[in-house]
């Protein structure tokens, strides 16, 4: 059967309005609203301008509670949804903190073979006098390994996130970053010249008596990695990149992450087929001691450092 | 010891080793590097597999010179092998599905960033995997967090960074219930060893005392890598996520980084808790409403999307919710089916996104459906790629979503009260399926006005022109059948696998 709608009635159609669908051409205001043809008006440059400012106008408009019920309506919805799951979400949490274990009791399983070994036998076994060092660089050192990866990988998305490319897009940049900060502060360079240096060799000492005292390689590299700011700041770019680029960076982080891998496979891989490990423990307390944990403290602390400056500039600047 | 036993340590390092290694080559280089990293990773897996179904036991394996409370361990089992070659053999076919794709999108000096993340993903899901340790298994999941927000964002328009943003949080949002919840479990037992947790918690279920805070130990990680694996409510970053980013990353994204968390859920099901506290805890009819109504509201979202991209990537929400629902059976064979789902919708998803960048490809880049009428002429195979897609999506036998859904509907018989409500979700969800992918598909051969294609600036791209893309579209289609045809081999292999696990 074939039948000619007139247009217009044919368009009211659910046949009609199913082929739009599934052509995708549908048209939110078809039927809803009428439409008519534009009157001509007047020259471009001030349709540009009227439009310019309707469509800022529209946006304020839009935004305006007092003009958009819908919106104001749903925020006050969102509100009151938001404030009841944040209550049920903490009693649901609190009841749970609360049936746990009193905290700091002898009988609780936290303190159980696992811990007691770590303090009993940790000298003896990783030959590094801060257990924490020796837990976290020889009992656990996968986890530490993919923790300093985690802090490589950071840097990197912060590197496709914020490097400018082009070399004028940063020479603009430095401009603008010059605009709200004195080139040559007179007390700032004499005080980072007094101070940066003890601030790179305390650094460093943390990062090397890690397995003997508080420290290791985490916290030292955040040391020289403040330290590098504070240089960065008095002297500006100019004299930072004469040694520190961010070819620099990537040369150090790879080599440290290498490293770090490399020892660190040799030992599991002694570990896990039984294989006696070359590396020997050394005295305990001495400064060369411990098997591997100065080593890796070492990787750690540079990709720290590396990775504390690196977001710095980035975020300052976009690329060095 | 035999050497093959390494292998798995060994896929874990050199992917490691890959990401810092491609920070200091050329992007072209680091292309090069990443390809070989990922089929030798591929291969030893494969190894590792056959290594494990001779012996008939899965073993653990030393990670240092200390035994598994003190040190780390990670375990191998047949299941753990079967998803590190599937993880392999998808990641492979979606990068080499983008090349063309990647160079258009990524300026030329973030290149080689593009590859430092995908190193450390694919480092992250095998270790996801592997690993027999709750805190190194948080561990990798920041990896995997960081790496999956820095692909998202290397395409760089204001929308993927708007998706990566909503993307970090959530999946922040995420990690952070994961790792209350294994602080909660620490607590409780004083152990981040699988099998030793596991231990305790069946002498606290036994015991009663602390049945409270393990159950919200539970909920916690269960929500929070719902929320990774974007469950139901919980999808709103995916869209934009899978929809803007480049083709390599919304297949790796969908197909690979969501699963992983999901089957580092399964294990903390069966290895960390045990599957009958799990399945007496009510946390588990949770999960079954909200994967049926994402099941039926992903559905719904995708019909009503006007660009093929996020169409798509509303099916993955419906597909993430079948996933949950056959964990929500609280059945062996629910479980079951939900894994091999997980293989065959990380094979089919990815295949469907590589063929989309295709139709778009010879519409002038875009991604409406108005353009992509008759696009299935214009590039023949990613056409034909796009309809086995869409079949294997829609459940047509001889493809492998008729397999999953058929698994589903079996598991869904034996179940007591649960039956109804997953076999009507189950229907009215392919329905809705059917509706959006074969509109798709009929409007792929619709044929184009020629007077149109000349004024839209389509073109013409023929099968050899590029030979990689199409030679991935091929391995993807081919992996499809057999994942159809020879169902039988990887099913009894997720079975023997889950019976390691118990």
């Amino acid at each position: 059967m074939s039948r000619r709608l007139p247009e217009q009635e044919y368009e009211k159609t659910f046949s009609y309005k199913f082929k739009q669908w599934l052509s995708g051409e549908k048209d939110p205001y078809l039927g809803e609203v009428e439409m008519q043809p534009q009157e001509e008006g007047p020259d471009a440059v001030v349709i540009q301008k009227q439009r310019r400012k309707n469509r800022h106008r529209a946006q304020r408009k839009a935004l305006d509670l007092g003009y958009n019920a819908e919106v104001r309506i749903f925020q006050k919805i969102y509100k009151v949804f938001s404030v009841i799951f944040c209550i049920c979400l903490m009693i649901v949490l609190l009841t749970g903190v609360s049936g746990l274990p009193t905290f700091g009791k002898m009988e609780n399983p936290v303190n159980n073979e696992v811990s007691s070994r770590y303090i009993e036998s940790g000298l003896q076994e990783t030959g590094a006098v801060n257990i924490v060092t020796g837990m976290i660089l020889d009992y656990r050192a996968f986890d530490t390994l993919g923790e300093s990866h985690v802090l490589f990988i950071a840097t990197c998305t912060v590197l496709i996130l914020l490097r400018v490319d082009k070399k004028k897009g940063i020479r603009e940049l430095e401009e603008n970053d010059r605009v709200f900060e004195p080139e040559n502060d007179v007390i700032l360079q004499t005080v980072a010249k007094v101070v940066v240096p003890p601030i790179a060799i305390f650094g460093i000492y943390v990062i090397l008596c890690g397995h003997l005292g508080p420290g290791g390689g985490f916290s030292g590299g955040a040391i020289i990695g403040a330290g590098l700011i504070l240089y960065l700041n008095a002297f500006g770019f100019e004299e930072t990149e004469k040694f520190f680029r961010a070819s620099t960076y990537k040369k150090m982080s790879f080599g440290a992450l290498a490293c770090y891998a490399l020892a660190k496979s040799y030992s599991f891989f002694t570990g896990a087929n039984h294989i006696h490990s070359i590396i020997p423990l050394g005295t305990p307390g001495a400064i060369l001691s411990s098997g591997l944990i100065l080593i890796l403290n070492i990787c750690v602390g540079i990709v720290v450092a590396g990775t504390m400056y690196t977001f710095y500039v980035m975020f300052r600047k976009g690329g060095y | 010891m035999a050497f093959v036993q390494n292998f798995p340590f060994f896929c874990i390092i050199l992917t490691l080793f890959g990401g810092p290694l491609s920070s200091i080559l050329s992007g072209k280089a680091a292309k090069y590097v990443n390809g070989g990293i990922i089929s030798a990773v591929g291969a030893m897996n494969v190894a590792v597999l056959a290594f494990v179904l001779r012996t008939g036991e899965s073993y653990t394996y030393m990670m240092g010179h200390f035994p598994a409370p003190w040190g780390n361990e990670i375990r191998i089992g047949v299941l753990e092998a079967v998803m590190a070659v599937v993880f392999c053999i998808i990641m492979l076919l979606s990068m080499l599905g983008g090349i063309r794709e990647r160079e258009q999108h990524i300026e030329d000096s973030k290149q080689n960033l593009y590859y430092i993340m995908v190193n450390l993903l694919l480092s992250s899901l095998i270790a996801l995997i592997y690993t027999n340790d709750l805190f190194t298994a948080y561990v990798f999941v920041e990896i995997n967090t960081i790496s999956a927000c820095g692909l998202i964002m290397i395409r760089q328009n204001g929308r993927t960074i708007v998706a990566g943003t909503r993307y970090m949080i959530m999946s922040l949002l995420g990690s952070g219930m994961l790792l209350l919840g294994i602080s909660f479990l620490y607590g409780l037992t004083g152990q981040l060893l699988m099998s030793n947790i596991k231990e305790s918690v069946e002498g606290i279920v036994a015991a009663g005392t602390y049945y409270r805070p393990l159950l919200v130990a539970i909920g916690l990680m269960s929500v929070g890598l719902a929320i990774k694996s974007a469950l139901f409510p919980f999808h709103a970053w995916l869209p934009d996520a899978y929809g803007y980013s480049t083709v390599s990353s919304a297949a790796i994204l969908s197909s690979l980084v969501s699963k992983g968390y999901i089957f580092l859920l399964v294990k903390i099901f069966y290895r960390v808790i045990g599957f009958d506290i799990i399945r007496n805890s009510r946390i588990i009819h949770v999960l079954f409403v909200f994967g049926i109504l994402g099941m039926i509201m992903g559905s719904v979202d995708a019909i009503r999307q006007n660009s093929i991209r996020r169409m798509i990537a509303y099916s993955s929400v419906a597909q993430i919710g079948y996933i949950y629902m056959g964990f929500g059976l609280g059945t062996t064979v629910g479980v079951v089916a939900s894994l091999y789902h997980v293989i065959s919708h990380a094979a089919t998803k990815s295949l469907l996104f590589v063929a989309g960048s295709g139709l778009t490809e010879v519409s002038d880049g875009s991604t409406r459906f108005l353009d992509l009428t008759g696009a299935g002429y214009r590039h023949k195979l990613a056409g034909i790629a796009f309809t086995v897609g869409s079949l294997a999506m829609v459940g047509i036998p001889i493809f492998s979503g008729f397999i999953s859904k058929l698994l589903f509907a079996q598991a869904a018989v034996g179940h007591h009260y649960k039956t109804l409500p997953t076999l009507i979700a189950l229907a009215i969800s392919t329905i809705l399926n059917t509706v959006y992918f074969m509109k798709t598909v009929i409007r792929l051969y619709t044929p184009e006005k020629a007077a149109v294609i000349r004024e839209k600036n389509f073109c013409t791209i023929h099968a050899w022109q590029e030979p990689v893309k199409s030679a991935a579209l091929i391995c993807f289609i081919i992996v499809n059948v057999i994942l159809g045809l020879r169902s039988e081999t990887i099913i009894l292999m997720i079975e023997r696998g889950l019976q390691m696990f118990g």
